[in-house]
Order: structure tokens, then C-alpha cells, then sequence
């Protein structure tokens, strides 16, 4: 068959299209996470490697804002066909059961997926003023972080969010490989299984960062 | 001998959705099931109650039943917020009554999606999931001379596999049972029970993408993983099904 546009863009409209773009995307997050993760743990390397790491990162220049660039592109796609799906998921059942039970299949992190999804769409706004936007000329990113983090209020958040994103992951991460059709019966349990571990790993190595600050400071 | 009877027999409440035809507003009614024989099927027992509705001179509830062996897929309701009722892996028409305890309240409710219309009572139009069948869930055979049924080899595990999938019945349960009223594992196993064997591949490419753009345009919604159409498919097929449908409808439509 002939490659052609018009075939590409059908095939992304499509219920599987739109669904390969939310899993694509989303392992894109995955790895930005993961990415994210370990610069963040440099911290517990003391002052000079955290605010070293930051420098060098900064000093990849157009690649860094390349990056930046695809991960916006990527949460618009995510955001809007998220939403789509969502609402075209809402349209399919126009009236709903008087009763309807869990048969065993649904997980808090499945149950949740667009609540969790907008919540952290709205931290992600929150963390870019907090720690992108900011001013940075006469702080270091460590003073920053430390001075944020001081707040147990905002500490209090930013660990919930956290848990949220975990839970997102939990059920996004082995989803994205159903929807790519590499699962099969034998895959499966361990992309289910993997998707746990890395939820794990984001959930208490972002969230513990605030506790961990607290103590040091 | 009547107190063994009577161990055997329960009454139930049930709250049945009754609704006079596709346009009619629907809404919920009460009736007594009195005397119940466990060993009864869940449709035996609505036998039961219809008898004595049409004896009071009233419109017997409506439901979709057939071979009540649980082979061909035409029953199927909400019981209590399950598909078919609680037993896994059961059609309504093999669930017995003794899965229930005296006095409880069933309710009793039809599929839900937009895709499935409601035509009277419990039974829904399910003309939906013949259309994707027509769209693609066929192979096309030349006429003539029967060929040697063992001219083509198929490995035992790819044809167990198949053969899974050929176990859907088309009852809808996935569909009423997903949070979005996706029919995913439906086509996913339609899709699934050609593509596996030699016979179904030369229209692999042509069904994967008929089958799912014909259900896209049906109206169902979009598979969330959310595993619930597994867990309440009364023969029990995997959603790997639905990975292999994906995988299918991917390679066909971009490379």
C-alpha cells in the first residue's frame, strides 16, 4: 500500500489513532520523569552537585529548548485528546445503570485516569511558575528549592501531587503498551507489574524530595 | 417434604426496567418473585414472575433469550450492576437462582450504550455489532471443490489461540459492562479468531481497518484498559485480544 497523508491522518483520527497518541505521548512522560527523577536526587548529593547538575542542563542550550518544545507539544496532544476521548467515552453511554459494581478489573489508578490527568495538568502550571519562571538571577536553584520547600504547606502539595502522578502512571504506563498492541497474555503481567515499580519510584523518589529538605535544612 | 421445598425456594425483590418501545420513556418497577426454586436459571425464574404478570392481565417484561445453554448470545442483562449477574464467567441464562439469598432485591437493568438502543423492557438492538461483522468479520472463499482440511497447517497454540477468540458469542457484555461503553473486545476477538490462521491473513490489512472504522462511526466509546469487558465476558476472552486488534489496525493503517 501507498504511504499517503490522508491514510496517516485517518488512521490517527480513529479510535486506535487517537489512543496511540495518548500512549506515545505518554511514555514521552515516562521517560521525562524518569529523566527528571534522577537530576532531582542530585540533591541529596549536597548544594554543589544540585545547582552543578542545573548549570550543565542549562548549558545544553537549543537542545534543552528543542526538548522543552517537544514535551509542550506533547502535553497539548495529551491534554486535547485526552479530553476528546473523554468526552466522546461520556457520549457513549448517554444513560447510565441504576446500580453498577466493579467486576475486578478496575484500579484506583484506571478509575481515576482523567481527574488525576487534570490535576496534574494543573500542578505542572503551578511547578513551571514555582520553578521555571522563576527568578533566577540572584538564587541559586538550590535557594529556590529550598525556599519553596520550607512552606509545609506547599511541601504538604507537592507530596499529593506526587501520589497522584503515581497513580496516573500506574495505569497509563502498561496501558500505553496495550494500546501500542506489544502486550500479549505473556507480557502483559510483566508490563503490569513494571508499570507498579515505576509508579513506586516516581511516587516516593519525587515525594520523598520534601521531607528529605526539611531535614537537611 | 414441603420443609425441603421450602429450604429450596426463596423469595427475591426485584426492580425490573420496564420501558414500552424504543421512544417510550422508561422506568423502574417492583415485583415479587415468590417461591423460587434455586435450581431455577435466572430466566426460568423471570418465566416465572411473567406468568403471573400476564395472569394479573398485564404486559409480560420483555427480555432476549434463546438456546439458554449459554451458546448463542441472545440473553443478557444487568444484575445488581454486573453483566449476566455475579457469577464469572456465566451467561444470565446459566446463572441459577441459588447464587441468590432469600429476600434480596435484584435489580434488573438492559445493556447500556448509546450504540445498543433499547427496543422494549431488557432488550436492546444489537444490529450494531452485526454491521461491524459486515464490514469485515468474514473471509472470502472461491466456490467449488471442498480443499483438503489438512492442505493448510496450523501450529496447536496458534489455533487454541483462535479459537478463543472465536468463542465470543456477541452477547454485548463487554460493551454494557465498560465504563465506556466500548466494543473493543468484541471486534478485538472477531479481528483476532481470522487473523490468526492462514485463512483469514489475506484480508488481515482490509478487515482490521473496515471492522474498527465501521465500530468508530457506530457510536461505541474508546478503550480505556479498564479490563472490566474481561472479567464479565461470559467465555471469558482476553483482552491480549484487543492488543492483537490494535496491533492489526496500526500496521494496517500506517505502515
Amino acid at each position: 500500500m501507498q504511504w499517503d497523508l490522508n491514510w496517516f491522518i485517518c488512521t490517527l483520527r480513529s479510535s486506535i489513532g487517537k489512543k496511540l497518541i495518548m500512549a506515545l505521548t505518554g511514555l514521552g512522560f515516562c521517560i521525562f520523569l524518569i529523566a527528571h527523577l534522577a537530576g532531582n536526587l542530585t540533591i541529596c548529593a549536597g548544594e554543589d552537585a544540585f545547582n552543578s547538575y542545573s548549570e550543565r542542563l542549562h548549558a545544553l542550550g537549543p537542545l534543552i529548548i528543542l526538548t522543552e518544545i517537544g514535551l509542550l507539544f506533547f502535553a497539548v496532544a495529551h491534554v486535547f485528546i485526552g479530553a476528546y476521548l473523554f468526552y466522546e467515552n461520556f457520549r457513549a453511554r448517554p444513560e447510565g445503570y441504576l446500580v453498577k459494581k466493579n467486576a475486578g478489573g478496575r484500579t484506583i489508578g484506571s478509575v481515576t485516569m482523567p481527574y488525576t490527568g487534570l490535576f496534574i495538568l494543573l500542578f505542572i502550571v503551578i511547578h513551571l511558575v514555582d520553578f521555571h519562571f522563576v527568578e533566577k538571577t540572584d538564587q541559586t536553584i538550590y535557594q529556590i528549592v529550598l525556599e519553596t520547600f520550607s512552606n509545609p504547606g506547599y511541601a504538604f502539595f507537592y507530596i499529593v501531587s506526587m501520589i497522584i502522578v503515581a497513580i496516573h502512571v500506574s495505569h497509563g504506563f502498561w496501558s500505553a503498551f496495550q494500546t501500542l498492541g506489544v502486550s500479549n497474555s505473556e507480557y502483559m503481567s510483566v508490563f503490569r507489574v513494571v508499570s507498579i515499580i515505576i509508579s513506586l519510584a516516581v511516587g516516593f523518589g519525587f515525594g520523598i524530595l520534601p521531607i528529605y529538605i526539611s531535614f537537611i535544612s | 417434604m414441603t420443609k425441603a421445598r421450602d429450604k429450596s425456594c426463596i423469595n427475591l425483590k426485584l426492580k425490573v426496567w420496564r420501558q414500552k418501545g424504543p421512544d417510550a420513556r422508561g422506568r423502574f418497577e417492583t415485583y415479587k418473585a415468590r417461591d423460587v426454586s434455586t435450581d431455577m436459571s435466572f430466566l426460568e425464574m423471570l418465566d416465572v414472575v411473567n406468568e403471573e404478570i400476564i395472569l394479573s392481565g398485564k404486559d409480560p417484561i420483555a427480555f432476549d433469550h434463546d438456546c439458554r445453554e449459554g451458546i448463542c448470545g441472545a440473553c443478557g442483562t444487568m444484575v445488581n450492576g454486573r453483566a449476566h449477574g455475579p457469577e464469572k464467567g456465566t451467561t444470565l441464562c446459566q446463572l441459577h437462582m441459588r447464587h441468590f439469598s432469600p429476600g434480596d432485591t435484584v435489580v434488573i437493568e438492559p445493556w447500556r450504550s448509546r450504540a445498543f438502543k433499547v427496543i422494549k423492557d431488557l432488550v436492546v438492538d444489537r444490529i450494531a455489532f452485526e454491521k461491524i461483522i459486515q464490514a469485515g468479520g468474514y473471509i472470502s472463499v472461491n466456490t467449488g471443490g471442498a480443499p483438503d482440511g489438512n492442505a493448510v497447517s496450523v501450529p496447536q497454540e496458534v489455533a487454541e489461540k483462535a479459537m478463543d477468540a472465536a468463542e465470543c458469542i456477541g452477547c454485548g457484555a463487554c460493551v454494557a459492562a465498560c465504563p465506556n461503553a466500548s466494543a473493543m473486545l468484541f471486534v478485538g476477538a472477531k479481528i483476532s479468531q481470522f487473523t490468526l490462521l492462514p485463512q483469514g491473513l489475506p484480508e488481515a490489512k482490509k478487515r482490521a481497518l473496515a471492522m474498527v472504522g465501521k465500530m468508530d462511526q457506530l457510536g461505541f466509546g474508546n478503550c480505556a484498559n479498564e479490563t472490566e469487558c474481561e472479567k464479565e465476558c461470559p467465555k471469558e476472552i482476553s483482552i491480549e485480544n484487543i492488543a492483537r486488534m490494535n496491533r492489526e489496525f496500526l500496521k494496517a493503517g500506517l505502515l
